[in-house]
C-alpha cells in the first residue's frame, strides 16, 4: 500500500501530475493551472465553460477515488476555525487570481517552460508562505 | 474527444495530487515549516511533476498543433509586475495559513469536510472578487485566464 506523501509517493505523485500536464498540452494545447480553470467558471466573461466543468468534475471523481481507496489522503482541514479559513481562501483566490495562477499553473507548467514571470511568482509565494507558518507557528502559537 | 479528455485530465490530476501528499494540508506546512521541523518530502513533488512537464513539453511543442486542436495558446506575457508580485504573496499567505492551495482543495472536496467547503467556497469568492475589482487584460482570459 502506498503512502501518500512519503518520499517515493511524493515522486510518483508528481511525475503524475506532470504527465496530466504534459497530456493538456499535447491535446488541447493548454497550460493546466487550477486557479485559471476554476475562476473562469464563474468569471463574468469567459470562454470553454463546459470544458473548466469537466475538469473540475473529473478532479473531484479524482478526488472520490482517493477518499476510497487512499483515503488517508483526504483528511479535511487542519483548521476547522471558521475565522482563519474563511480569509484563507479568499487570499489563495483573490492572490491566485492577481498573480495569473497558482502552484500548478505557474509552479509546475510556468517553471517548466522557464518563464521568468512563473519562476518569480514561485519563489514569492514559496517564501511567503514558510514566513507565514514560521510567523503562526513560532511567534504567535510559541513552538 | 476534447471534453472526455478534460474530464479524464482532472481526474489523473487529482489522483497525482492525493498520492502525492498535498491534499494532506498538515503534510504541507510542514513542507513549508523550514524554521522548525521541516519534513521535505512534498519537495519531490514538485521535483518529479517539474522533470517530466519540463521534458514533455519539448517533445510536445515540437509538434505543429496539439491532437485535438488547431494551435497551441501558450501564455505571452514577459513583465513582472507588481500585480504579479502582490497577487503571488497573498497566496502565499493563504497557503500559508490553510496549508491548501487550489487544486488540493478542489480534490480535498470528496473528504465531505465543512471546513473543507467553507475554504473553497470563499476561494471562490477571492476569484470573483478579484475579476470585479481589478480591471483584465484586454486580451480576457483563455482557458488558462492569464496564467505565466
Amino acid at each position: 500500500m502506498i503512502e501518500p506523501g512519503s518520499i517515493p509517493a511524493a515522486l510518483f505523485g508528481g511525475a503524475l501530475i506532470g504527465v496530466a500536464a504534459v497530456l493538456m498540452l499535447a491535446l488541447n494545447g493548454r497550460i493546466l493551472g487550477v486557479s485559471g480553470i476554476a475562476a473562469g467558471l464563474i468569471a463574468p466573461t469567459s470562454t470553454d465553460r463546459l470544458a473548466r466543468a469537466l475538469f473540475l468534475v473529473g478532479m473531484l471523481a479524482g478526488g472520490v477515488a482517493i477518499a476510497v481507496f487512499l483515503p488517508s489522503a483526504l483528511p479535511g482541514a487542519v483548521s476547522g476555525n471558521v475565522l482563519l479559513l474563511i480569509p484563507a481562501g479568499l487570499a489563495v483566490g483573490f492572490g491566485t487570481r492577481l498573480g495569473g495562477g497558482c502552484t500548478s499553473g505557474h509552479g509546475v507548467c510556468g517553471m517548466s517552460r522557464l518563464s521568468g514571470r512563473s519562476i518569480t511568482a514561485t519563489m514569492t509565494f514559496m517564501f511567503v508562505a514558510m514566513v507565514t507558518v514560521f510567523i503562526v507557528r513560532h511567534l504567535l502559537e510559541g513552538n | 474527444m476534447r471534453l472526455v479528455s478534460f474530464l479524464a485530465l482532472g481526474a489523473l490530476f487529482a489522483v497525482g495530487l492525493g498520492i502525492s501528499g498535498m491534499t494532506q494540508p498538515l503534510k504541507v506546512l510542514g513542507f513549508l515549516d523550514v524554521f522548525g521541523a521541516w519534513d521535505p518530502a512534498l519537495a519531490f513533488v514538485m521535483g518529479g511533476a517539474v522533470a517530466v512537464t519540463f521534458i514533455g513539453y519539448r517533445f510536445v511543442l515540437a509538434r505543429p498543433h496539439p491532437f485535438l486542436g488547431a494551435s497551441f495558446d501558450m501564455p505571452s506575457r514577459r513583465n513582472i509586475d507588481v500585480q504579479l508580485l502582490a497577487g503571488a504573496s497573498l497566496f502565499g499567505v493563504g497557503w500559508g495559513l490553510a496549508g491548501f492551495c487550489p487544486g488540493p482543495a478542489l480534490v480535498a472536496l470528496a473528504s465531505g469536510s465543512l471546513d473543507v467547503v467553507i475554504f473553497v467556497a470563499a476561494m471562490f469568492v477571492g476569484f470573483l472578487a478579484k475579476d470585479l475589482l481589478v480591471a483584465s487584460d484586454a486580451a480576457g482570459p483563455g482557458l488558462h485566464a492569464d496564467v505565466p
